[in-house]
């Protein structure tokens, strides 16, 4: 049984104290980073082999590495928490039941990166949240972890929250930082890129809040046993995985990473609720490929996910079941795509609204089969022609509909309705 | 920025007598904003906060923030529009916030608003006649583990059934 690391405070119930998190050696991470150089902080977290956890999966160390520490600064070390990927709530628990936890990571990667400053960027509705980090960042700096010459080192460094007021895009991480600055969320264009010009157009590193919380445990345990703790050769450390959908055991589970999906679903969340069965899933979030039931093998980790096509995105998996419409359930995600695009470019605020109305005249039963040719060419258009990886994301799903379902698809044609129960 | 409220969702219903930003807390914000390098930066704190006195960011609301913040209304409305827990229209005491992304949507939220339509008398997108709720869609809650969910105001209600909307109604409704 793998000994708990980001949720080991978690049994609490409620936003573990600064004692609460110091008894299970909080902040050692910390005090032990002070001693070493910034170069051997990132040097840990590259043995690690930690992989961002925002979707992406970009190695973090090597994200840092690509920080300019030679720009006279000041630098910024931004966490992104603004979670609004349907299907995610994996960072809501880390700032509800452990604010410490991300707190701490963020003042050692802003020493790594020598940062003169934090943010902490959180989604408007996790009140709860933002009010549990803002009261640990009291603690914290009452009792010298944050502020200048943290415990001495000569290492500074402030923090603050940031609450947004709603928007998908505000996520991405360039988008974020104009978000930040006061301007409207739309991304930039790269180059130049944060490593160089980001927040206020000064060097900037951005992490999810899960890659930050992990980085106290690396730094205690040393990059290459935190690796080791992974679930095969070559993966690396822990993850958060969630399910939702009609399982016996809806959840979030920390285990190794790469997992299979199946003891995901059915060991950790239940198995199927009795009289349902499993008939696709989305693997990480809205924005991820579907998963059929013959992927049910598959590893949990960015690399083995990408190679039946599809991504881990975020660990957070949404189930589909029987009675689920297939055609239905990208029209709702469709719904999402098209009411959150920020508007900046036209193949996503004008393609993925076409998208939408082909799949509700499939649905409908008024579609013709013809326009399935225009669904997939749309997608396929819109997929690399948007500016940034919201409207890849929104069609993505969708292709894989098609891939995966389409006799499905096919049937609402040939019937002139929807062939699923309702 | 510990200044400003973090109290965001408790909406009151725009008044002209009471209920606005205070002269003294005008002054307040304004010396605030004055000590911050790039006063465009609070703008989504000071929104918040005129949203929370006024009840929506009404255009003397938008007013106000520009006014604080130094900037051209413009720029407020600007970002006011972007943003989607900014109302830029009236909304009820209270905003019923109906999440209808994907994990919700398996777990049968239809259902809840329909319930909820039918209990408040509304559609998706209006106000109560007595200004009490508003009923809202909402992306993903991050609670998709106890699905089907709703925020009431800052509350956060999950595991709903239609049946438990009559009860909730009753005890949220100021
Ligand atoms: C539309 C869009 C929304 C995103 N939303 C989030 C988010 O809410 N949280 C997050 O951590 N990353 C989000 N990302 C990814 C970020 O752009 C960025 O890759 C990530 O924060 C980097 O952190 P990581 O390397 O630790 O994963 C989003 C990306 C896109 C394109
Ligand atoms: S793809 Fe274009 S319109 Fe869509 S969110 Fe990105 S920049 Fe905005
Ligand atoms: S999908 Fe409704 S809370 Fe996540």
């Amino acid at each position: 049984m793998l000994q708990p690391l980001l949720t080991k405070n978690f049994h609490y119930g409620h936003p573990a104290t600064l004692e609460e998190y110091e008894a299970s050696g909080g902040y050692d991470g910390l005090r032990a980073a002070l001693t070493m150089t910034p170069d051997e902080v990132i040097k840990a977290v590259i043995d690690s082999g930690l992989r961002g956890r925002g979707g992406a999966g970009f190695p973090t160390g090597k994200k840092w590495s690509l920080t300019d520490r030679k720009n006279p600064g000041p630098r910024y070390f931004l966490v992104n928490a603004d979670e609004m990927e349907p299907g995610t709530f994996k960072d809501r628990f880390l700032m509800e039941r452990d604010p410490h936890q991300v707190i701490e990571g963020l003042l050692i990667s802003g020493y790594a990166t020598d940062a003169a400053k934090g943010y902490i960027f959180i989604r408007c509705e996790y009140a709860e949240a933002a009010r549990a980090l803002n009261r640990a960042i009291e603690e914290a700096g009452s009792a010298g972890f944050i502020g200048s010459n943290i415990l001495g080192s000569g290492f500074s460094m402030e923090i603050s929250v940031h609450r947004s007021a709603g928007r998908y895009e505000c996520g991405e991480e360039t988008a974020l930082m104009n978000a930040l600055e006061g301007k409207r969320a739309n991304p930039r264009s790269k180059p130049p890129y944060p490593a160089s010009e980001g927040f206020r157009m000064r060097p900037t590193t951005i992490n999810n809040a899960e890659t930050v919380a992990n980085i106290p445990h690396i730094i205690k345990m040393g990059g290459s046993a935190w690796k080791s703790l992974a679930a095969y050769e070559g993966g690396a450390g822990t993850k958060l995985y969630g399910v939702s959908g009609r399982v016996k055991k809806p959840g979030l589970f920390e285990l190794p990473t790469g997992t299979p999906l199946r003891e995901i679903i059915e060991t950790h969340g239940g198995g199927m609720r009795d009289g349902y069965f499993f008939k696709a899933c989305l693997p990480g979030g809205a924005s991820t490929p579907l998963l059929a039931p013959e992927h049910m093998d598959v590893r949990m980790d960015f690399d083995a996910v990408s190679k039946i096509g599809s991504r881990m995105g975020t660990g957070c998996v949404t189930v589909l079941d029987n009675t689920c419409c297939i055609v239905r359930a990208m029209i709702n995600n469709l719904l999402f795509f098209t009411r959150e695009s920020c508007g900046w470019c036209t193949p996503c605020r004008d393609g993925l609204p076409f998208v939408y109305n082909i799949l509700q005249r499939i649905e409908a039963g008024v579609a013709e089969m013809d326009e399935l040719d225009a669904l997939e060419e749309n997608c396929e258009t819109i997929y690399p022609n948007s500016f940034c990886a919201f409207a890849p994301g929104a069609v993505d799903p969708v292709r894989s509909m098609m891939r995966l379902f389409r006799d499905e698809v096919e049937a609402h044609i040939k019937l002139k309705r929807c062939p699923c129960p309702s | 920025m510990s200044i400003i409220a973090n109290n965001i969702f408790s909406q009151r219903m725009p008044s002209k007598q009471g209920n606005m930003l205070s002269d003294n807390r005008i002054k307040e914000l304004r010396e605030y904003v004055a000590s911050l390098e790039r006063p465009e930066e609070a703008l989504v704190d000071l929104m918040r906060e005129a949203q929370e006195a006024y009840g929506y960011l009404s255009d003397e609301a938008a007013e106000k923030v520009a006014e604080i913040a130094q900037v051209p209304v413009i720029k407020v409305d600007e970002l006011a529009t972007f943003y989607s827990l900014i109302f830029r229209r009236p909304v009820g005491r209270k905003v019923i916030f109906v999440c209808d992304s994907i994990s919700c949507w398996v777990m049968g939220m239809e259902n809840l608003f329909e319930r909820l339509k039918a209990r408040l008398g509304i559609d998706i997108g209006e106000t109560t006649a007595d200004g009490a709720f508003t009923l809202l869609p909402i992306c993903c809650l991050g609670a998709c583990h106890v699905a089907p969910a709703m925020l009431v105001g800052e509350k956060l209600y999950g595991n709903l059934t239609p049946e438990m909307i009559d009860e909730i109604l009753e005890k949220e409704r100021v």
